[in-house]
C-alpha cells in the first residue's frame, strides 16, 4: 500500500496534498474499487467546495463510489484529462490520478500518513 | 394441480433430514394468529380445464385477425409477424433463462441483446442501444431522468410538444411529480407548430421531446428544431416509430441527443396492451448517465470473441438510490423479438413494409377526403395514420363502423378538446384496399344517415 | 466455437420476408424527409432462424436445468402458460378497442385483480406496473401521494434495511426521497433500536422484504410495523419473496400498507432472459384512490342472465399513470392460468414446498459452508462461499458449478453477507436434482482444498469461459455494423 507521508488523508480514502491544493482518491481506495471505468468530477473551476461534500463520482467494473472534497476551498483547476483516462486513478492515484485543485484548503483536521496506514490496517479485516 | 414433484416419502425423507416433524413446523417463524388463512380461490383446474376456460375468455373478445378489421393505431399498430419470430422466442433456452449475470452460460441472450442494439442503433441512426424499457411511455420518461443527471439537476426544465402521445405525457407526469421539475409545452389546447415549442426553450431547459412522426402521424423535420435546442446548451429526445424509420429521415441526421419509442410495430403482437417494448438509442457521451442494461463486446479467457453486461456500476444493484433509474428487469425477450424480425425482413423488408403503410394510409386519406363532409385536419406530410375531421361525433360514426365489423380510428377529442369530432386512422400493410374501401363505404353512409 | 453477428451473417441481395406488392396507387414520397440508407443485414429465413437457433444453445435454462438463482424465484415456467397467452383471441386485441368487444380480457384482468387481494389481503390492486422495480416506483409514489394529501409534506425519508434489493434504494431515490438505511440485528431481522431511532415526523415509510433477502422471515415483523406506523409512515413491502407465503401469510394481515407483486417470480410466468416481468401493486383500503389510473372494474352489476360490463375506472386521487396502456397482459394472462390450475391448497403447496426444499438443501449444506444465519428459512438461504485453508470465493464455487451443470446461486448479494452465495431451489425441483446439486457443492469444497486451481479457472466444460469485463467497460464496443460501414465507424 502506498501512503506518500507528504500528504493528508480522510476517512472516507481521500488524499490532500497541503502544498499543491491538490486532492484525489487514496491508493487503498482506488484497489478496493478496482479497475475504474469512469469518473466524473462533479465540481466546477470557482464553485467553492465543502470539505465531506462529493467532488467526484467513480465507477469501476463492480463497484460506484463517490469522492468526496477533502477540505473546503475554492476550486482553481479540475483534472480534464480523468474523463478519458480513468484508469490513471488506479495506475497513479497520486500523481496524474488527482481529482480538483483548491486554494486556501486547511489539512488541519485531517489524518496524516502514519494515522492513515493503520487506519487501512484496521479495515483490512 | 400443482408443478411439485415430491412423493409423500421423499417429503417425509427431507422433513426428516431438516429435523422437523410437518412442512406446517417450518413456519413458526409466521405469527400463528394469521398463519394459513383459508384463501377464497375457485378450485384447481386440470389443464385439459384451464385451456378451455382461457380459451372462452378469448373468444369473447372480438380480435383484430378473425372478428375485425382494424383503422385503429394510435401508438399500437397490427403489424404482419413472420412466423420465425414466435418460434425463436418459444425456444426454451431463451425464454426460460433469467437475465445474463453469468455470461459463461448466456451468450445466447448476450449476443442477441447485442445485435439488438446494433440493430436500433443503425435503424435511428444514433450511437449506442441499451438493452431495453418496458415501453415508449416509461423510455421517454427515462430520457428526462436522463437529461436531469446529465444537467447534474441544474436545468429544471422540459419543454414536450402536446403532439407527443398523450400517454407518454401522462407517464412521464406521474414520474417527474414532485421533482421540482417544470414541464411546458405539454398542454392539449395548443397543438403547436415547431416554432412555438422552440420559443419555450431556455437556458434552464434540459430537455425537449417531440415525437416522429407525432401523435397526428405528421413528418416533420426537427433539424431546425435540434439546433436551436443545442443552442441554449438543451439536450433533445425524439419519441420514434420505428417502421417509420424504414423510411424517413433518421432522428440521428437531425441531430437528435435520445431516440426513444415504442418497439411494438417490430414483430410484436398487440396484445391488448404489453408487454411491448420501449427503445432507448443516444449518443456515447451520455452512456454513463443512461438507465437500463448494456451489452459490450469483450474477449473470454479462451481467447474467443463473447459478450457481457458492461457499465453495471451505473445500476440500481450496484448505485443504489444514486442510480439514474430503478429499472432491473426490462423487456429482454420483446428485444429479442425485435432483434428477429429486423433481421428477417432486412432491409429490402422493413423498407416495403414502412412503403405499403405509406401508399395504403395515402389512398385511404384521399379517398376520404373526397367524402361528403370528411377533410384532412393537417396538410403535412404523414406516414400511416392521419387525422380526419368527421361530420358526426367520433363514438357515433365507430359504433357504426363496429356494426360493420370495422374498428375505427382514435377519437382524438379524448385528449385534445379542440379536436372534438377528429378521427386519427391508421392504415398498414394489413389492410387491404377492399378493406378501405368498405371504410370508406361506410363514412359515406353514416353521413347520409 | 462462437457464432458471428447477425452483421456479419449479411450478404447483399438477399432477403429473408417478402411482402405482397401495393393494392393500392403508389403515392409520391417525400424526397426531403427520406433517409438515404437502412444499415440492416440482409439473410435468408431460414440463415436467421439457425443463426437465433445457435445463439440459444450458448444460454442455460430453467427448460433445461436446476437454476436455484437466489431472490429470482426460477421455478419450472408451466407450458400452458405459453399456449393461452398466445391465444389469437387475446394478442389481436387492440389495448384501445372499445371496452363492449374486450370483455374477455377485462373479466380475466378483473378476475386476476381479485385473487391476488384474496392472496395477499390488500383491498384494491393495480396491474398496470411492468416489473418488480417499477410496482416499486408506484409504491413510493402512492406513499409520497397520500402523506401529501394529508398536508404532510415533510416526509422525506424512507427507511430501507440494509439486506434490501437495490431496487428499493433506487426507486426512492428516484422520486427524490431520501434513503437511511437500518441495519439487521445478530439473527437477520430488522434492528429494532436502530428502526426506532430512525422514525420521527420526516419518514415517508420503510420498505420491507419479508421474508428478507437472506431467505428469514422476521420475527418481529408486527412490532416493526407497529413502530414505522406510529409515527405516522407507511410500510412497503417488497414481494419478491412471495412465494414462500401463499397461502402462509397475507401480508396484509401483518399491517403491510402497500406490496408489489412479481408476477414472474411468485406465479411462474417466464423471466424471458431479462423480461418482460408484471408488478401489479395491492393497497390497503386508505392507499385504494392513489392507485395509477385507470384499473378495471365493473361498470355494470350482472345478473343471472347477463354477465357484468367490465370496464376501466379512474382512481379519484390517482398518481397517474405508470406507462402505457393497461400492464403486461400477455404475462397477465400467464399468472391468470398459473392460479387457476392451483387454486387455494395449491398454492399453499408451492410455498410449503418451496420453504421444504430450501431448508433440505440447507441442512445438506451447513456442515460444509459456513452460514452465517442457520435456522429454520423460508424459500431460500445464504451461505458464505468460502472453504477453511483455501483462497476460494464464492465466484470461483459459482463458476465451478457450471461444470457440474448447474446454474450457480446469486453471488455477492444480499451484500451484508461476505462472499455470499443465495440458493433459491424452488418448489419444482425433485429430490434427486436437490441431493446431486448438494453432493457437488460439497465436492467443490473439497476441490477447493485438493485443487484450487480448478476453481480459479473454473468454468471448463462451458462453450464459454471467464470474461474480461474490464475490456469491455474500457472500450465499450456497444454496437455492430455492415461490414462495409465497420471502417466509418
Amino acid at each position: 500500500m502506498n501512503i506518500p507521508s507528504n500528504l493528508k488523508y480522510t476517512k472516507t480514502d481521500e488524499w490532500f496534498d497541503p502544498a499543491s491544493g491538490r486532492m484525489g482518491l487514496s491508493d487503498y481506495a482506488q484497489s478496493q474499487l478496482s479497475d475504474i471505468v469512469f469518473v466524473e468530477i462533479v465540481v466546477a473551476v470557482g464553485e467553492t467546495v465543502e470539505a465531506g461534500k462529493p467532488i467526484a463520482s467513480v465507477e469501476s467494473v463492480k463497484a460506484a463510489a463517490e469522492s468526496y472534497a477533502a477540505v473546503s476551498g475554492k476550486v482553481v483547476v479540475v483534472n480534464e484529462s480523468l474523463a478519458d483516462a480513468p484508469e490513471i486513478l488506479n495506475s497513479d492515484p497520486y500523481g496524474a490520478g488527482w481529482m480538483v485543485q483548491v486554494e486556501g484548503g486547511d489539512a488541519s483536521g485531517l489524518m496524516n500518513a502514519a494515522a492513515y496506514e493503520k487506519y487501512c490496517a484496521e479495515r483490512a479485516h | 394441480m400443482t408443478y411439485i414433484p415430491h412423493s409423500p416419502k421423499e417429503r417425509d425423507v427431507m422433513l426428516a433430514t431438516i429435523g422437523v416433524k410437518s412442512l406446517e413446523d417450518l413456519f413458526k417463524d409466521v405469527p400463528a394468529k394469521h398463519r394459513f388463512p383459508k384463501l377464497d380461490l375457485p378450485p384447481a383446474l386440470t389443464e385439459m380445464e384451464a385451456a378451455v376456460e382461457l380459451q372462452e375468455l378469448a373468444i369473447s373478445n372480438e380480435n383484430n385477425c378473425t372478428d375485425l378489421v382494424s383503422f385503429l393505431g394510435a401508438g399500437v399498430y397490427n403489424h404482419y409477424i413472420p412466423a420465425v419470430v414466435d418460434h425463436i422466442l418459444r425456444r426454451g433456452e431463451f425464454y426460460t433463462a433469467y437475465t445474463p449475470y453469468q455470461p459463461e452460460i448466456s451468450q445466447g441472450t448476450l449476443q442477441a441483446i447485442f445485435e439488438y442494439q446494433g440493430l436500433m442503433a443503425n435503424l435511428t441512426g444514433m450511437e449506442v442501444s441499451n438493452a431495453s424499457h418496458y415501453d415508449g411511455a416509461t423510455a421517454v420518461a427515462e430520457s428526462v431522468n436522463m437529461a436531469y443527471a446529465q444537467f447534474r439537476g441544474k436545468r429544471t426544465k422540459v419543454v414536450i410538444s402536446p403532439t407527443v402521445h398523450p400517454q407518454y405525457r401522462e407517464t412521464l407526469r406521474t414520474y417527474v411529480q414532485d421533482m421540482g421539475l417544470t414541464l411546458v409545452g405539454d398542454d392539449p389546447l395548443l397543438i403547436s407548430n415547431l416554432d412555438s415549442l422552440i420559443s419555450l426553450i431556455d437556458a434552464n431547459t434540459a430537455l425537449v421531446i417531440v415525437q416522429y412522426p407525432d401523435f397526428f402521424g405528421r413528418v416533420f423535420d426537427f433539424t431546425g428544431l435540434i439546433e436551436a435546442a443545442h443552442a441554449q446548451g438543451a439536450l433533445v429526445c425524439v419519441a420514434a416509430n420505428p417502421t417509420a424509420l424504414a423510411l424517413f429521415k433518421t432522428p440521428g441526421e437531425m441531430g437528435a441527443d435520445i431516440v426513444v419509442g415504442e418497439g411494438q410495430p417490430l414483430g410484436i403482437p398487440m396484445s391488448f396492451g404489453g408487454p411491448y417494448l420501449g427503445f432507448f438509442t443516444t449518443k456515447k457521451a451520455y452512456i454513463h448517465k443512461m438507465a437500463g442494461r448494456l451489452v459490450g463486446e469483450t474477449v473470454d479467457n479462451r481467447g474467443q470473441r463473447a459478450f457481457v453486461l458492461t457499465l453495471t456500476a451505473r445500476e440500481q444493484h450496484i448505485k443504489r438510490e444514486r442510480a439514474t433509474s430503478n429499472i432491473c428487469t426490462n423487456q429482454g425477450l420483446l428485444a429479442l423479438a425485435a432483434a428477429v424480425y429486423l433481421s428477417l425482413l432486412g432491409q429490402t423488408g422493413l423498407r416495403q413494409v414502412a412503403e405499403l403503410c405509406y401508399h395504403k394510409a395515402h389512398y385511404a386519406a384521399e379517398k376520404i377526403s373526397k367524402i361528403k363532409g370528411y377533410e384532412l385536419c393537417f396538410d403535412a406530410p404523414f406516414f400511416h395514420e392521419f387525422s380526419v375531421c368527421c361530420p358526426k361525433p367520433v363514438a357515433e360514426i365507430n359504433d357504426q363502423l363496429l356494426e360493420h365489423g370495422i374498428l375505427g380510428g382514435y377519437d382524438l377529442g379524448q385528449d385534445y378538446p379542440s379536436l372534438e369530432d377528429h378521427m386519427l386512422i391508421a392504415v398498414t400493410e394489413m389492410n387491404t384496399k377492399d378493406e378501405i374501401d368498405a371504410l370508406c363505404e361506410i363514412l359515406a353512409e353514416v353521413n347520409h344517415d | 466455437m462462437t457464432e458471428p453477428t447477425i452483421y456479419e451473417l449479411s450478404s447483399p441481395g438477399r432477403a429473408g420476408v417478402t411482402f405482397p406488392d401495393p393494392d393500392v396507387p403508389r403515392a409520391k414520397l417525400p424526397d426531403s424527409l427520406l433517409r438515404a440508407d437502412l444499415p440492416l443485414p440482409e439473410l435468408a429465413e431460414v440463415d436467421v432462424l439457425r443463426h437465433y437457433v445457435n445463439l440459444s444453445k450458448y444460454n442455460y435454462n430453467v427448460d433445461g436445468g436446476f437454476y436455484p438463482l437466489g431472490s429470482c424465484t426460477m421455478k419450472y415456467n408451466p407450458k400452458i402458460n405459453e399456449d393461452t397467452a398466445r391465444l389469437p383471441g387475446f394478442t389481436f386485441t387492440h389495448p384501445l378497442q372499445p371496452i363492449e368487444t374486450v370483455q374477455g380480457n377485462l373479466a380475466l384482468m378483473y378476475t386476476l385483480q381479485e385473487w391476488l387481494k384474496e392472496i395477499s389481503g390488500f383491498t384494491a390492486m393495480t396491474l398496470q406496473p411492468a416489473a418488480g422495480a417499477h410496482g416499486e416506483l408506484t409504491g413510493v409514489l402512492i406513499m409520497r401521494a397520500y402523506h401529501k394529501d394529508r398536508g404532510d409534506a415533510k416526509r422525506v425519508k424512507m427507511l430501507i434495511p440494509d439486506s434490501a434489493h437495490g431496487t428499493n434504494p433506487a426507486s426512492s431515490g428516484m422520486i427524490g426521497l431520501d434513503v437511511v438505511q437500518i441495519p439487521s440485528d445478530a439473527r437477520g431481522n430488522v434492528d429494532l433500536a436502530a428502526l426506532k431511532a430512525a422514525c420521527d415526523e420526516t419518514v415517508v415509510g420503510l420498505m420491507l422484504t419479508n421474508p428478507n433477502t437472506l431467505g428469514l422471515f422476521d420475527e418481529h415483523v408486527e412490532e416493526v410495523v407497529k413502530i414505522v406506523h406510529e409515527c405516522g409512515g407507511l410500510v412497503y413491502g417488497d414481494g419478491a419473496n412471495l412465494n414462500a407465503l401463499l397461502g402462509i401469510l397475507r401480508p396484509a394481515d401483518v399491517g403491510i400498507d402497500v406490496m408489489h407483486f412479481n408476477l414472474h417470480k411468485t406465479f411462474s410466468t417466464p423471466h424471458g432472459g431479462g423480461g418482460p416481468g408484471s408488478g401489479p401493486v395491492g393497497v390497503t383500503e386508505k392507499l385504494a384512490e392513489f392507485l395509477p389510473s385507470p384499473i378495471v372494474g365493473i361498470l355494470e352489476e350482472g345478473n343471472d342472465d347477463m354477465p357484468p360490463l367490465f370496464g376501466f375506472i379512474t382512481q379519484k386521487k390517482t398518481i397517474g399513470r405508470v406507462k402505457s396502456f393497461h400492464g403486461h397482459f400477455g404475462v397477465i394472462v400467464r399468472a391468470y392460468t398459473y392460479i387457476a390450475m392451483h387454486g387455494a391448497d395449491g398454492l399453499r403447496q408451492v410455498a410449503e414446498y418451496a420453504v421444504l426444499n430450501a431448508n433440505y438443501l440447507r441442512t445438506r449444506l451447513n456442515k460444509t459452508y459456513r452460514l452465517p444465519f442457520d435456522r429454520i428459512c423460508m424459500h431460500e438461504f445464504v451461505a458464505e462461499g468460502k472453504v477453511e485453508g483455501s483462497d476460494i470465493r464464492a465466484l470461483d464455487i459459482a463458476k465451478r458449478l457450471m461444470d457440474y451443470d448447474f446454474h450457480p446461486p446469486t453471488n455477492y448479494f444480499p451484500l451484508i453477507v461476505h462472499e455470499a452465495l443465495m440458493i433459491e431451489p424452488t418448489e419444482t425441483e425433485n429430490k434427486v436434482t436437490l441431493d446431486a446439486f448438494a453432493d457437488a457443492l460439497i465436492k467443490i469444497a473439497e476441490e477447493a482444498k485438493t485443487q484450487p486451481e480448478l476453481l480459479h479457472e473454473a468454468p471448463h466444460k462451458t462453450p464459454f469461459g471467464r470474461m474480461d469485463e474490464v475490456k469491455a467497460a474500457r472500450e465499450l464496443v456497444l454496437c455492430c455494423w455492415l461490414p462495409e460501414d465497420y471502417e466509418k465507424k
